[in-house]
């Protein structure tokens, strides 16, 4: 299932992997992106080299990826998906708990800061929860990723991808800055994936 | 001699001719020292390899049959077309018209090879596709360079689509005494077409010295293109016993494909050099992408595909 999805995947938008200055990561980390289309999540999954995608699992709406039992089997049997709960139908639930477990238990993960999809080359501002997963886990890589031309291939708003050749561009791991404030790693973290836009 | 045999026989020529490249390449490799030399040894090498690959998938198409040589030109069709749209700048307003040219235009154009329906093989996509592909991209009233857009759009289908359809077509041509053996002209064109391209490089790197386009094409010399062509229309003459012309006239078609080849790739060219690119795309190792390869066919083969249906049919 997930090999299949991989390789529609590739002859659509083709998820080309390049490393700017850099190699691929080996250890455990977190891949923060851009987020344009549907396809983000597994065209990044699909560029990364086979070892590393086993012990990688991307971050999921829980609202859009549970919801009908196709999804959740793309997403939980095919992908090894975390869901995430946006909606904080219980608010004092820490949204990020699942990821947390997750990142405990050696994994890597792949999420969107932005939070939702932005129909822009670049991305928008990023939300707060890739700053509190760093803060929790210190010793965790955090690597920007750069989704090029997807937003073409699939626009908001369309149900069919354009096969286009899109790359994902992986850069160096961010720096930890000890005692950076929220609003600064916010900041410093998007310039990182806007710098690889260039 | 029938068509099987004919085919064994152009296969031997075929292979001959790789056989003696690779021993070329293999000599070369452990010959050639300097720094340019090398690059360009290691480049002459990675074509070969990627011709024997072209071979071997064509040739299975060939023995398969024609659905197989229709679906894998649909495919290499797919791929251009991919390249071509990747280079081009497009609004999410052309989502809908570039949607229809992947997943309908493509295989209906090749449907209607499959059924032999000619007029509409020859209609579809210069009349109702360039009708319709600007009314699709009107509907989400984006005005925005509309016109530009819309042309390359046009020009994507055209070359990657109809163009490049034209050389399977061959096989749906009914040319009297020469039943059932169409798919030998396919390898003809493909043949004198490629041999052309390689001949033009080699005779280029060897011998030349006025550049013919120094700004399209650095890489392109007047002596690779007479030398390089002559060696084609020679080998295309002398295999005129495979195809339904006399050596006079299979001189001509050689020539003429030689001439549409050579202009389809200067053609092209200047259009990657206007979209800001060298290479069209990475797939073929040493070929850059699939247009890189087919830029002399898609001019070659409308060309040809028609001249042989005026005369023969």
């Amino acid at each position: 299932m997930a090999y299949l999805l991989m390789w529609v995947v590739r002859l659509l938008v083709g998820a080309v992997a390049r490393y700017v200055n850099t190699q691929p990561y080996q250890g455990q980390c977190i891949y923060f992106a851009n987020h344009t289309s549907h396809v983000d999540t597994l065209a990044l999954w699909s560029a990364l080299p086979s070892d590393l995608r086993r012990q990688t699992r991307p971050v999921a709406a829980a609202d859009y990826w549970g919801k009908t039992a196709l999804r959740r089997h793309i997403a939980l049997d095919g992908l090894n998906a975390v869901l995430i709960d946006r909606t904080r139908a219980t608010p004092d639930a820490d949204p990020l708990a699942p990821l947390k477990s997750a990142l405990a238990a050696g994994d890597s993960l792949i999420i969107f800061p932005e939070g939702t999809r932005t129909a822009q080359p670049l991305p928008s501002e990023f939300k707060s929860g890739l700053f509190r997963l760093a803060e929790a886990f210190p010793g965790v890589a955090l690597i920007p990723v750069y989704l090029d031309n997807l937003h073409r291939s699939m626009p908001k708003g369309s149900f069919v991808p354009v096969p286009l050749i899109c790359t994902v561009r992986f850069g160096a791991p961010l720096a930890r800055i000890d005692g950076e404030s929220k609003e600064d790693f916010l900041v410093r973290a998007r310039q990182a994936v806007v710098d690889l836009a260039a | 001699m029938n068509a099987n045999t004919k085919f064994m026989y152009l296969m031997a020529v075929v292979m001959g001719i790789l056989v003696v490249a690779s021993i070329i390449g293999a000599i070369l490799h452990t010959r050639v020292k300097g720094e340019g030399g090398r690059a360009v040894v290691l480049n002459l090498n990675a074509r070969i390899r990627a011709w024997w690959g072209m071979i071997a998938i064509f040739a299975v198409a060939f023995w398969v049959g024609p659905i197989a040589t229709l679906v894998l030109f649909a495919i290499v069709s797919f791929f251009a077309l991919r390249e071509f749209v990747t280079l081009t700048p497009t609004r999410p307003g052309d989502h809908r018209a570039l949607a229809v040219a992947f997943f309908i235009m493509i295989p209906l154009q090749y449907y209607t090879i499959g059924i032999a329906y000619y007029s509409l093989f020859s209609l579809m996509i210069p009349v109702y596709g360039f009708l319709l592909l600007p009314s699709l991209s009107t509907l989400t009233q984006d005005t925005q360079h509309f016109l530009e857009r819309s042309a390359k759009i046009q020009w994507a289908v055209m070359i990657t689509i109809y163009c490049i359809s034209s050389a399977p077509a061959l096989l749906m041509l009914k040319i009297p005494d020469y039943e059932g053996q169409s798919a030998l002209l396919l390898f003809y064109l493909l043949l004198i077409v490629q041999l052309s391209d390689v001949m033009q490089y080699v005779v280029g790197k060897l011998f030349g010295k006025t550049k013919l386009a120094p700004v399209i094409s650095p890489s392109k010399t007047v002596e690779g293109l007479i030398g390089g062509g002559l060696i084609a229309v020679a080998v295309g003459t002398s295999l005129w016993w495979i195809t339904p012309f006399s050596p006079l006239a299979a001189a001509g078609m050689s020539a003429a494909i030689v001439a549409a080849g050579a202009l389809g790739g200067l053609v092209l060219s200047a259009v990657k050099r206007s979209l800001g690119a060298k290479d069209w795309g990475t797939m073929i190792e040493g070929h850059g992408g699939t247009l890189d390869r087919m830029d002399s066919v898609s001019f070659a083969a409308p060309v040809f595909f028609h001249l042989v249906r005026y005369f023969y049919t």
